[in-house]
């Protein structure tokens, strides 16, 4: 840290690391960003948690951009009750989800809060899920008190609309408990079979008679606890009249355990106990593969997640905050800078400077005036406004999308149905090869014909083809995660496989939110305008202006005299005594004398202009257009080259032509898209039976991405907001797309390699079997041998191919 | 040889030990987080506050 140098630039945040712009915030040797960051370091200090900033350096969340928020709603009786997972008179437990959790320090302050306030008994982070748990005494703290006080650190949870109206599926542990009884029976069963495999002549039938009854005890719980599934699985399918591949598999167990325990009853033989056994926990171990949850992702979010629980309302002249839900016509609500409009609602009072990017895909804020209709969804951009609300928050324009169809359907995955055809061919041709065979055999005698007839059924359970598809797509849901590609469920890669037709939307998902492609056009700015342009731009949240500010390189902020902010126009303010004006042409040109070159007035171009002029002099503008994912223009070309190729946009068609300097001819492009518009034209694809692939990123594609086949969003954080959706993209890895849709077929191809493996064994099992002379040590040996073979062949080529892809 | 009888029955008895062990390991959570742990463990404990 350097203190005698005069420039501050080099000083880093002690509590956030990020660059400090001010000597303002400094205790001892320490500088800080910001107040917040400064009062978080204090607080912390004083507590005796300053082992905070010694497990890593920095792990402060900035504050920058974070805006104070009132949580008087938690005191609502109700909204305690709902967001609580237990209350009793003294104690409260809550789950938060805090997206900033990112590194150890983080959850070694969230697990030591008991020492900031005595009232919290004790806290437990998940690291994985970004979540928080948290004991607490309510008479001691209240609820809005302990999330105010997780505020202060920087570790606001988040609480939306939905927080409240759903809990969460409780983690699977009974496939734990399966697995753990399976392994356990398995393995004492092979242990007491080892007589029978070493052939080791055991005279006493004591002892043949207690290896086999313990065998037969322990397979019971296997049996009737840990492959229960597989019964019931196929019993479902069988109602439906659909013979699924867990037909043959639960035809398989049952046959080995009604055979072994007969053979043991009737002291005829040693029973396959350890065949069905281990073909039971192998087939849970695969179960138990494929499903590979991104615990931190949420898939089936919907306008919910993205509302806030509470909003502010204006009764009888004072202000309260009330939960989104209570919200009733004609409530007079107060939006302030940076919050999102819950409701349809008619402007009352203050001037609205609306963002819909992320509802109706418009890049550009919208003007509103008063006794103007908003749709609820949009984001305020000036200061606090008015509101009256007009309609329920489930009966707005934008929330009116989920009740479309497309939001019931359970996709049925279709790779089951292609496993289960194969299920099917595969049983009828079994049960035909094992009658055949046995009609022969029944010539001899009626227990050789048996003998027979469970043996072809015991060999041929498909244990390896059932166990191909976990491992296959399972090991390619691991590829993909690590490519920043996170698939909901392994149904997803055969989707994938299928596409025909790939659609795009437009704002946030090619272009870059937030970042602009700024040209300055006109005579080149010296280092002091570019510095004073930038003081100017600086002042105003307008996204053009935040455009320009981020564009303009200069280490000198100046103070402003004068500030003025022409909603719609433009800003301008006195920098050392420069009148400097930025803004649209007209804003610009109003006090300017003497005509400056007039080729500045005429653009053509595509995008924004920005006017600038010091002084009255217009020096030119700043052309601000869309800025397109890195390797946007490569993965259109590819795609066009494979996939019928279009792009949806809301926004209106400023962009054209930019964009379609990217774009191979053949692409569609259509604007001013509304989201009914883009789930229409899913629709419309689909009805020329063509499989679609949409990527989007807004609540205004929500409808598409629940429509298509498979619906992707591309985020640039993934633990923020994403419509409900099959895939979540991080943007980072865009430029991939192609190669995971290259992958996914290789990884279908694989399965059907994997099937070819498993089948050549069924057919060196089957000739034993047909010919009566399947014992018990060929069964074992068979059996996991093929099953090892296809697992290892599945995840060796998936790594192999993907390593070749460069993924 | 009705030793290995009695030596079968307590090996039985004590793989059920492991297994009653690995369930109740679930059961109390500990796969519900598999990440957390093996951060916390490497936190050290502060020897002043422990005196209060």
């Amino acid at each position: 840290m350097s203190i005698s140098g005069l420039s501050i630039k080099n000083k880093k945040c002690f509590h956030c690391g990020e660059d400090c712009t001010t000597d303002n915030y400094q205790v001892g040797f320490k500088n800080f960003c910001c107040a917040g960051c400064k009062t978080v370091y204090e607080l912390l200090n004083e507590n005796n948690l300053g082992n905070y900033y010694t497990i890593i350096d920095a792990p402060g969340i900035s504050f920058k951009g974070i805006q104070s928020k009132r949580f008087d709603f938690l005191e609502d009786e109700e909204v305690i009750i709902r967001l609580s997972e237990f209350k009793d008179d003294k104690l409260t437990i809550v789950n938060f989800y805090i997206p900033q959790i990112h590194c150890s320090s983080c959850i070694w302050l969230l697990e030591n809060l008991y020492k900031l306030n005595p009232g919290i008994s004790f806290s437990k982070v998940n690291f994985l899920k970004k979540e928080l748990e948290v004991k607490f005494y309510h008479n001691k703290i209240s609820l809005r008190e302990l999330v105010e006080l997780l505020a202060s650190t920087g570790y606001e949870p988040v609480i939306q609309l939905d927080s409240i109206e759903k809990k969460k599926p409780k983690i699977n542990q009974q496939l734990y408990y399966k697995i753990g009884i399976a392994a356990f029976c398995f393995g004492n069963i092979m242990l007491l079979s080892f007589p029978e495999y070493l052939s080791i002549d055991i005279h006493e039938t004591f002892y043949r008679t207690l290896f086999g009854y313990l065998n037969f005890i322990l397979a019971l719980p296997v049996f009737f606890y840990s492959a229960s599934d597989y019964f019931t699985s196929a019993y479902k399918g069988l109602k439906k009249k659909i013979v699924n591949i867990n037909f043959p598999l639960a035809l398989g167990i049952l046959i080995l355990f009604v055979r072994s325990a007969f053979e043991i009853i009737t002291q005829t033989g040693a029973g396959y106990f350890d065949s069905m056994t281990g073909l039971v926990f192998f087939l849970l171990i695969g179960k138990i593969f494929q499903e590979k949850t991104y615990a931190f992702l949420n898939f089936e979010r919907s306008y919910k997640s993205y509302f806030p629980l509470a909003v502010h309302i204006k009764e009888g002249g004072k202000e309260k905050s009330i939960p989104v839900s209570k919200l009733k016509v004609g409530d007079r609500i107060i939006i302030r800078k940076n919050e999102i409009i819950p409701a349809d609602s008619i402007l009352f009072e203050g001037s609205g400077n609306i963002d819909y990017s992320f509802v109706t895909g418009e890049s550009k804020p919208v003007q509103k005036v008063l006794g103007e209709l908003i749709y609820a969804g949009g984001r305020q951009l000036n200061s606090a406004i008015e509101l009256e609300v007009i309609k329920e928050v489930s009966q707005s324009y934008l929330t009116q999308l989920w009740n479309n169809d497309s939001f019931l359907k359970k996709t049925e995955s279709n790779f089951v149905s292609f496993t289960d055809a194969v299920g099917k061919y595969f049983t009828l041709t079994i049960l035909l090869i094992a009658f055949i065979s046995a009609a022969f055999w029944l010539q001899y005698s009626t227990a050789s014909a048996l003998n027979v007839l469970t043996s072809v059924l015991i060999v041929a359970c498909p244990c390896a083809l059932a166990l191909s598809i976990p491992f296959t797509l399972g090991n390619s849901i691991r590829i993909f995660g690590r490519n920043k590609f996170y698939l909901k469920n392994i149904s997803v890669i055969e989707n994938l496989a299928k596409i025909k037709a790939v659609i795009f939307d437009k704002t946030g998902t090619i272009t870059e939110t937030g970042k602009t492609n700024v040209r300055f056009i006109g005579p080149a700015l010296n280092p002091f305008q570019k510095e004073i342009v930038k003081s100017l731009a600086r002042n105003s949240t307008h996204p053009l202006s935040r455009a320009v500010y981020d564009h303009l390189d200069g280490n000198k902020i100046y103070e402003i005299e004068n500030y003025e902010e022409h909603t719609g126009r433009g800003i301008q303010g006195f920098v050392l005594g420069n009148l400097v004006k930025l803004g649209s042409l007209n804003f610009v040109k109003e006090d300017v004398s003497d005509g400056p070159d007039s080729t500045l007035y005429n653009s053509d171009e595509f995008g924004s202009q920005v006017y600038l002029s010091i002084n009255c002099n217009i020096l030119g503008y700043f052309n601000i257009s869309n800025y397109y994912r890195r390797g946007f223009e490569q993965v259109a070309g590819e795609l066009s080259k494979k996939y019928g190729l279009s792009v949806l946009s809301g926004d209106n068609e400023n962009e054209k032509e930019n964009l379609e300097k990217y774009l191979k001819p053949a692409t569609q492009i259509f604007f001013r898209q509304t989201p009914g518009d883009k789930l229409n034209f899913v629709k419309k694809i689909q009805a020329s039976a063509k499989k679609v692939l949409m990527f989007g990123d807004g609540l205004n594609d929500a409808g598409a991405l629940a429509q298509s086949n498979v619906g992707v969003a591309v985020t640039e954080n993934i633990s923020y907001f994403s419509p409900a959706c099959d895939a979540i993209l991080d943007a980072a890895a865009f430029e991939k797309i192609p190669s995971f849709l290259e992958f996914s077929k290789t990884s279908i191809k694989i399965i059907y390699a994997s099937f070819i493996i498993s089948f050549l064994y069924n057919i060196i099992g089957l000739s034993f079997a047909i010919e009566g002379l399947l014992s018990p040590v060929v069964a074992a040996i068979l059996m996991p041998l093929s099953s090892v073979s296809v697992v290892s062949f599945a995840t060796i080529a998936t790594n192999f191919m993907a390593k070749r892809r460069g993924l | 040889m009705s030793v290995i009888a009695v030596l079968i029955i307590i090996s039985l008895l004590i793989a059920l030990g492991f297994l009653i062990a690995f369930l109740w390991a679930v059961k109390s959570g500990q796969y519900n987080d598999t990440y957390t742990p093996s951060v916390r463990i490497l936190f050290d404990d502060e020897k002043k506050k422990k005196d209060e």
